[in-house]
């Protein structure tokens, strides 16, 4: 499967593992968005993960330990956020970018003694039979177990948010905090879940980074895809699936990128960088010129703090 | 003689619910003091009373929205405390909102689920129950339709619901008929005595004496949050409720005589206006005069078509055919708000808080905001002391109860403030008034002022257009009436020639050129 020297085969396959981190960063902010809390410091949950994920696996040589402290660190940064927004009601946009700051800074201080640290990434399976199938076997199933972890929570995800009962209750708070409240749910303390639950899952998306891909801790390795895991969820119009598809699109497209430049293609470089960025958005914004689908999806409480009265 | 059957037959029922001494105190005001309220099963009992009679408070505290501070309630005879709604809910209290609590982006089963104990419902199942009961009580409902679809009387059909699936022993219902048609209305009140009759209690909250007689078989009446009254009120007059209810009769405008001009100041013609918000309306060829000196007044539901309208009118909106609206022989239609005020028109918006005025802008500040080109600017400067003479002039003329006019326009009650907007139009002298809602939410004395207000104006020779859901207001203020209904406009009758019947039903789409085939809710009703 090459054409002029370039592998459509190990292209795909790559696809999958550059999404990845998006994917899980951008299920994460979606959570937190559906509940009405827009959390701009995803950027820094993700390098907090992805350096609290790598100290653990140097210092315990144990892929789960690293994969947990990751989910761990994320949590307890965005209780930070959660403090802030829901317990003392600051502005959610100031307030996350506040965070992502602090993450900035905290990630560069604790992994100062590990940069450049060289450690193992994680193997990639491969799941019998299947994997021998042609093209579709090493684009598929010769992944390494994060990706279908992975696949695996955008499914649950998307179960949850549409087919379970506290899924509904969350997208009833994202609607109408007010009404919800008056009918006895407790907005605030589902909004600490749904962004506690977010924060998790961008420090795991991070974690992905410093331990399967590129497997290396360096200041600042998350370059911006925390923000475009936030951007995400706000062109894929709140829709879990195609939050993932964008996240895959984008990891794709950066990845031809490479490939491209390493072809020798005549593009300049800085043209190539930002492909990603603008296929992205064209793609999802023409996905969701649907007036009606957008204000069906759109949790209309969206950056507003709720207070609750009598 | 057997003894148990006697006691039994002597044995006085117990009421459903009963409030004693009630007393529920905020920071500066007591909103309820010394209630006694009954509520017997099966009975539909009336809670009535002026706006701001602490109706709405009582209510919330049999619903523990609040706790009362002093005084006791008893359930089927058992002294209860209603810590929360859940628990007035286990209890058996259902209770249908005015400003409903629906989730407008979810589907009305997924609604209804959110409002149920039982937790563990296989929705399918659920889905049936919405079915069974909204067949049974006439109240049609497909449960897989999203809330932003629907109109407002098929979303308090999905609040009662609600209410009816958790068996209530008691339905409190807060004017529920504010927003309904007439035929609305009728079909409303039929479920509601099916309810009754099936032993179910409806405490019935409204300030309309005519429904609550044709309705209620006893009746709790407030005023300034005391009981003024218990009565039944098919046993009084429409005359005697109103004297128990604010104390004396209610006021009606004086309509002095007024000539119309022979030709017609504002035009409408064959204004259409398609939609480009999904859950807007679209305005079809819609064709209107307005002479000077006359009050036309537009029925309708909200939501038919009227903010889609207003915007046209103001100019907040000047796209399309700038012809299709015209002030005497002028075009206006692609003129912007600054413009169409300085050729004379004004406007008293829907909302006062937001459109009709800034609300953390003192009330100087507000009369300058239309007021400008009275003179109050000059040079690029600001007279503010002009500007305060005319909020002084028009804080007496208009009898606009605040302290100063230094005080924000949000701490004004809606009544006085309305009053304040409709002064400052009346005073930019308008050769065109149009108002929306003019008196909604406001209490009947303020209400009363601002009709009066209007009829003056009239008289003065402009020409006025008034939107409005309440046909008491319409009938009393206009010389003619037209309605609105999905986008299109009736043609327009002339009072006395016309009903509340033939209103109510052109109200649910039944008038000439109202288009036939559309899917709104009146239409269903009637057909």
């Amino acid at each position: 499967m090459e054409i002029a020297g370039f592998n459509i085969v190990t292209w795909l396959a790559a696809t999958l593992v550059m999404g990845t981190p998006l994917v899980l960063a951008g299920l994460g902010e979606f959570l937190a968005e559906k509940t009405g809390v827009l959390n701009l410091g995803t950027e820094g949950m993700m390098l907090v993960g992805a350096v609290s994920g790598f100290i653990a696996f140097v210092e315990t040589d144990s892929q789960i330990a690293g994969f947990a402290v990751s989910m761990l660190a994320g949590a307890a940064m965005a209780s930070l956020f959660a403090l802030l927004t829901q317990t003392f009601r600051a502005n959610q946009v100031a307030s996350g970018l506040a965070l992502t700051i602090f993450g900035v800074g905290l990630s560069a201080f604790m992994g100062r003694p590990y940069e450049g640290e060289g450690i193992q990434g994680l193997a990639k399976l491969h799941i019998p039979l299947l994997s021998d199938i042609p093209v579709l076997g090493p684009i598929l199933f010769q992944q390494d177990p994060m990706v279908y972890l992975s696949i695996a929570i955008g499914a649950a995800v998307i179960y949850f948010t549409y087919h379970t009962r506290a899924g509904l209750v969350m997208r009833a708070v994202g609607e109408s905090p007010e009404s919800a409240h008056a009918m006895g749910y407790r907005v605030i303390g589902i909004r600490y879940l749904a962004v506690l639950s977010g924060g998790a899952l961008a420090g795991l998306g991070g974690a992905y980074m410093s331990l399967v891909e590129p497997h290396l801790w360096v200041e600042g390795l998350v370059a911006g895809r925390g923000w475009i895991a936030v951007a995400l969820v706000v062109f894929a119009s709140w829709r879990p699936g195609r939050v993932m598809a964008g996240a895959y699109l984008f990891g794709g497209i950066t990845r031809l990128g490479f490939e491209l430049q390493g072809l020798g293609v005549p593009i300049p470089s800085q043209a190539l960088s930002s492909l990603p960025y603008i296929a992205t958005i064209v793609v999802l914004v023409i996905l969701s010129r649907d007036r009606t689908k957008l204000r069906l999806n759109r949790p209309a409480s969206l950056t507003k703090p709720f207070f609750a009265t009598g | 003689m057997n003894a148990t059957a006697h006691d039994a037959a002597d044995r006085p029922v117990i009421p459903r619910l009963e409030l004693e001494g009630v007393t529920k105190r905020f920071p500066g005001v007591v909103a309820n003091e010394d209630v006694d309220l009954r509520v017997m099963p099966g009975e539909i009992h009336a809670l009535l009373g002026e706006n701001g009679a602490g109706k709405s408070t009582l209510v919330k505290c049999m619903y523990g929205v609040h706790q009362p501070d002093e005084g006791r309630i008893h359930w089927e005879g058992d002294p209860v405390t209603i810590a929360t709604p859940a628990q007035a809910r286990h209890l058996g209290i259902g209770m249908v909102f005015q400003h409903f609590s629906l989730f407008e982006t979810l589907t009305i089963a997924e609604n209804i689920a959110l409002g149920l104990e039982d937790v563990n419902d296989d929705p399918r199942n659920l889905d049936d129950r919405i079915v069974e009961v909204s067949e049974l009580y006439g109240l049609p409902l497909d449960p897989r339709r999203t809330v932003l679809k629907l109109s407002v009387g098929e979303r308090q059909r999905v609040e009662i619901v609600r209410c009816l699936l958790q068996h209530p022993g008691l339905l409190i219902m807060d004017e529920p008929t504010s927003v309904l048609t007439p035929t609305e209305i009728e079909r409303l009140f039929t479920t509601l005595r099916q309810l009754r009759d099936e032993g179910i209690s409806i405490l019935y909250i409204s300030h309309k004496l005519a429904e609550i007689q044709q309705l209620c078989e006893s009746a709790t009446v407030l005023r300034h949050g005391r009981v003024s009254a218990h009565c039944d009120p098919r046993e009084e007059t429409p005359h005697s409720l109103a004297e128990m209810m604010i104390g004396s009769e209610i006021p009606r405008a004086e309509r002095p005589a007024s000539t119309p001009t022979p030709a017609p100041v504002l035009r409408l013609d064959g204004l259409s206006r398609p939609t480009d918000d999904p859950f807007g309306v679209s305005l079809v060829d819609m064709n209107l005069d307005v002479h000077g000196g006359e009050v036309m007044g537009i029925a309708g539901v909200s939501g038919n078509g009227q903010a889609e309208l207003m915007r046209l009118l103001s100019g907040e909106d000047t796209s399309g055919d700038p012809t299709r609206i015209r002030l005497g022989d002028e075009a206006v239609g692609g003129l912007d708000p600054a413009e169409r005020r300085r050729r004379g028109i004004a406007f008293v918006p829907e909302e006062r808080l937001g459109r009709g005025s800034v609300p953390d802008m003192d009330l100087v500040e507000n009369t300058l905001l239309t007021g400008a080109y009275q003179g109050l600017v000059g040079r690029g400067f600001i007279r503010f002391a002009r500007a305060r003479q005319l909020a002084e002039r028009i804080r007496e003329r208009f009898d606009v109860r605040t302290p100063s006019v230094d005080a924000q326009a949000r701490s004004l009650s809606g009544g006085n403030l309305q009053k304040f907007i409709v002064g400052r139009e009346i005073e930019q002298h308008p050769r065109v008034l149009i108002a929306g809602q003019p008196t909604w939410g406001v209490d009947v004395g303020a209400a009363a002022a601002i009709h009066q207000a209007l009829v003056d104006l009239r008289a003065q020779g402009c020409a006025l257009l008034v939107f409005s859901e309440d046909l008491d207001e319409l009938f009393e203020i206009s010389d003619r009436v037209a309605v609105i209904f999905n986008g299109h406009l009736s043609p327009a009758k002339p009072v006395a020639e016309t009903s509340y019947e033939e209103v109510g039903r052109w109200m649910g789409g039944l008038f000439p050129g109202a288009d036939g085939g559309s899917t709104r809710e009146g239409a269903h009703d009637v057909a």
